[in-house]
């Protein structure tokens, strides 16, 4: 989390023009070698290479974009000041480099800064050392072992400098492999050596291309490069071992991401096909339906607010009760208009929900055009965070999460409320319920709304995985269906635990026969699973001979 | 009314049929040589999906078994007569190579050995109506064995469908990838092209239809037929009666399925095209819409079904392109709803609401009279 507010403060900084950097030691520095030249500018450099600190590195970017000028006083001298505004004349007041006081000078007279060439390279060096500062521990660590592998003299320095500063394990790590990988390239006997075993025990995967390619170029003449050469192949078997883990351990991730979203897709038919038996093809325009509502408030959000800052990124957690809303709402409709005369008759229900789903995509191709339509994710659900050398994407664990809440909530509206226990008495026997005077025509429409919710909070999240189209849904149906028959019709809990399964077998194939044999392959096995369990995995128990 | 009276009676609708039989048999290919632009390929292809709506209906009409494969069989059939007609093109082809285009496309060199015996036509008509065969009855035999029924053998059935949709889609099992067959020269010495010969597949697919209908008469008037419709009304009866429900099952969904791959068989020459978006589960349950519009467990409902949907998205696509499908969509939501027994059944239907509308009125009469 510390990441996002870096980057939020970050972007902030670029916002105004009117800004103020933080008054450190190395913000002075600087703001010294702007307004100096030549010898003087390259020394001043070198210094605020060593006195910088993490909380520089926007200045320097301004600097390079040529957001400081040099304004000149009317006492003679010249101040580095942060302003991003368009040249013209006049007085403006912005904030002085170094202490941040404001100062008002005549734009006239000044000139905006830009770093010369020599400059720039140094600010490259420089770039690399604040970068090693990063207040997060794996932002330091990756920039560690980027540097290590530039294997340049002055960054191994920087490097070992740093090192003993460094307190928390996973930096040192970091820093000890960006220093191993330096040594790789630049140190020769013992030392090179040495590296090679650092890096094998500390399994580098950032390595392996580099001890491949020594392998290659090493030819074996002196005793000694035998040894080298031994040690690279136990280095690069243990780093290769390290990879199969981290694969594995991929895959697996990549297959509950993937039954999550599977499970995000078929809740909602585990209960309007599990529990009440309506084969509801148009299960998938629901889904459509809560992406597309997404994507209505993601456009009105940013014709409100404009498409960064803090209230663009919270469309995603307003959306999410309009989609469920609106897809209940449409599911009511549905339910009263055409699938309450249907109950009797299942296989009349696929028909006409079929139908429905056609009507449905055309019109949804007619209002918002053929073509998918792009719904951005909020800062907070980009990017990725990594956890032994495993990449997640936000989105993916957020999808995760957000599956459990979902699986949770209804397992909670099921067995804790009372509107789940008249839902449960309905589904069970339809007659009896009603002989208790619970008014079963009602709960037989809140359900199914409550199903077609879940199918659009299911959209609101493929919006973030996906684009939103027209025919979004319907690549899910198969699958959602294949999910609530897998898991016994009527149970949640088996629907869930199908869902991660048929992930993760999906997942663990694809990569051994592709995507698409992968998925020929899950479903086969599906249909050679119902052989030997025709209710599912859990299959509904009763003595009724046609249930 | 008895079995055997019902069996011998020759019925009006069967008049009817015969007459509208021999207007399809010689009126439209009279029509085709006197006007050019007629085409006689559009009806040939209407033929098609008409026999293959009556394989569905004696799967969901009369045995109660919603199939979502029917169109994998139809394209399977498609496919193999399209893998002969492809290699009759030979040098004709972009690439003036023996080899199939995409083959040539795709860097083969030589032909795969299991296209090698489509150079037959025989081996060709047989695999037409082995192979769908097969697949249903392998898949039939797996579904009906472990007792999988009603909207779980339609789920199962349209996974099995999506699947082989995927696979025909991938170019390395060599058939054509997303483009599919097309460019068809030849069949059997002819030019596919010629009006002469679109008029023999036409009149060829006129006939295989009769003979499905005839087929299916003959057979529900058998004992076999009655046992197969009692399966559809309550199937646990008849297991406890002592018949083994899974065999009439399975032999229905196969034969059901050779007859959906001959009709598809019939269907690409006079189309010219075949690729995997035709036995897409959607194709499948367009097919259910047939049936269901047409009548379903009625003799001639499907082949109405198919005709009379066929040639309205024949003018709706034309005129109003964007709005096919919600139309299509809207016809089978309301004939689920309100015309269960379809077109055929309209007259019926109709004449119950007529007498009803007369009771309704009937009782305000003596009260007039009181009055």
């Amino acid at each position: 989390m510390r990441a996002f507010t870096v980057f939020a403060l970050m972007s902030c900084w670029s916002l105004s023009s009117l800004q103020a950097f933080e008054a450190t030691k190395g913000s002075e520095i600087l703001a010294k070698a702007i307004v100096a030249t030549g010898e003087a500018r390259a020394k001043l450099l070198e210094e605020f290479g060593n006195e910088s600190s993490f909380g520089d590195a926007p200045l320097v970017e301004s600097w390079r974009r040529g957001e400081i000028w040099i304004a000149k006083l009317p006492d003679g001298t010249s101040e580095a000041v942060a302003y991003n505004g368009k040249p013209g004349t006049g007085m403006v007041t912005a904030a002085k480099l170094g202490d941040g006081k404001m100062l008002t000078f005549d734009l006239g007279q000044a000139t905006a800064s830009n770093p010369d060439r020599a400059s720039r390279k140094l600010l490259t060096k420089v770039g690399n050392v604040i970068a090693l500062k990063h207040p997060s521990d794996r932002n330091r660590s990756d920039a560690a072992k980027q540097l290590g592998l530039q294997g340049d003299e002055d960054g191994l320095r920087v490097l070992q400098e740093l090192l003993p500063k460094q307190a928390s394990p996973a930096a040192r790590k970091g820093f000890e492999e960006g220093i191993a990988l330096a040594k790789l390239k630049l140190a020769s006997g013992a030392d090179k050596l040495n590296a090679v075993n650092k890096l094998g025990d500390l399994a580098s995967l950032t390595a392996r291309d580099q001890l491949k390619g020594l392998l290659q170029s090493e030819t074996a003449k002196t005793p000694q490069d035998q040894v080298l050469i031994a040690a690279i192949k136990k280095s690069l078997a243990a780093i290769e071992s390290r990879q199969a883990l981290v694969e594995s351990g991929a895959t697996l991730f990549r297959g509950l991401s993937l039954g999550s979203v599977l499970l995000v897709v078929a809740i909602g038919l585990a209960i309007t096909f599990g529990l009440m038996g309506v084969i509801n093809m148009a299960h998938g325009e629901f889904i459509t339906i809560g992406g597309y509502t997404c994507y209505l408030v993601q456009t009105w959000f940013i014709n409100m607010y404009g498409s960064s800052g803090t209230a663009f990124d919270n469309y995603f957690l307003v959306s999410l009760p309009l989609c469920f809303l609106a897809a209940a709402l449409m599911g009511w409709f549905i339910e009263w208009a055409i699938v309450r005369h249907l109950y009797s008759r299942p296989l009349e229900s696929l028909l006409a929900t079929w139908g429905l789903s056609m009507i449905f995509q055309q019109a949804f191709r007619l209002k918002f055009g053929a073509a998918n339509v792009q719904v951005a994710s909020p800062s907070w659900l980009a990017g990725n965070y990594e956890w032994l050398g495993i990449t997640l994407g936000w989105n993916r664990l957020f999808v995760i999460v957000f599956a459990l809440a979902i699986l949770f909530g209804t397992l909670l509206v099921m067995a804790k409320t009372p509107v789940g226990l008249q839902l449960r008495a309905v589904m069970q026997n339809r007659r009896m319920a009603a002989s208790l005077g619970i008014r079963t025509a009602r709960m037989n429409g809140f359900t199914f709304a409550f199903g077609s919710g879940l199918a659009g909070l299911g959209g609101a999240f493929l919006s973030q995985l996906g684009n939103v189209g027209p025919s979004m849904g319907q690549s899910y149906i198969v699958d959602s269906f294949m999910i609530v028959t897998v898991g016994g019709v009527g149970n949640i809990i088996g629907a869930s635990l199908s869902a991660l399964g048929i992930g993760s077998v999906d997942q663990m194939l694809q990569p051994l026969l592709g995507p698409v044999m992968g998925k020929i392959t899950t479903l086969l096995a599906v249909i050679l699973l119902l052989q030997w369990r025709p209710g599912g995995i859990f299959p509904s128990r009763s003595r009724s001979l046609e249930g | 009314m008895d079995l055997k009276t019902k069996s011998l009676q020759f019925g009006k609708e069967h008049g009817v049929a015969v007459a509208i039989a021999l207007f399809l048999l010689i009126g439209i290919p009279v029509l085709s040589s006197i006007s050019p632009s007629f085409q006689v390929n559009i009806w040939g292809k209407y033929l098609c999906y008409a026999a293959l709506a009556v394989s569905l209906n004696w799967l969901w009409g009369y045995t109660g078994l919603l199939c979502l494969c029917q169109s994998l069989f139809f394209a399977l059939g498609g496919y193999m007569i399209g893998m002969h007609l492809m290699l009759l093109i030979g040098k004709l082809g972009a690439y003036k190579s023996d080899l199939p285009d995409f083959m040539v496309f795709l860097g083969y060199k030589e032909l795969p050995s299991f296209w090698k015996p489509f150079y037959s036509f025989l081996f060709s008509g047989g695999m037409v109506i082995l192979l769908p065969g097969l697949v249903a009855f392998i898949f039939g035999w797996l579904a009906f064995r472990s007792r999988i029924k009603g909207v779980y053998f339609s789920i199962l059935s349209q996974a099995l469908t999506y699947a082989a949709t995927l696979l025909f889609f991938k170019n390395d099992i060599v058939m054509g990838g997303n483009n599919g067959f097309t460019d068809f020269r030849f069949i059997l010495g002819m030019d596919i092209r010629a009006k002469s010969t679109q008029i023999i597949l036409y009149e060829a697919s006129a006939l295989f239809l009769g003979l499905c209908i005839f087929f299916i008469w003959w057979i529900t008037r058998t004992k076999f037929g009655m046992i197969q419709q009692a399966v559809r009304d309550s199937e646990n009866r008849v297991l406890f009666s002592g018949y083994a429900t899974t065999a009439y099952k399975l032999f229905v969904f196969t034969v059901s399925a050779i007859m959906a791959g001959i009709a598809g068989a019939f269907y690409v020459p006079q189309v010219g095209i075949i690729n995997p978006s035709e036995m897409a589960t959607s194709k499948s349950l367009d097919v259910v819409v047939w049936v269901a519009v047409g009548g379903r467990g009625t003799l001639y409902g499907p082949v109405l079904g198919a005709i009379l949907v066929n040639l309205m998205k024949s003018y709706t696509t034309r005129y109003y392109p964007d709005y096919w499908l919600i139309i299509s969509g809207a016809i089978f939501i309301f004939v689920v709803l309100f015309m269960p027994n379809g077109v055929v059944g309209l007259p019926k239907q109709l004449g119950g609401l007529w007498t009803k509308f007369n009771k309704m009125r009937s009782p305000a009469e003596p009260l007039t009279q009181a009055s």
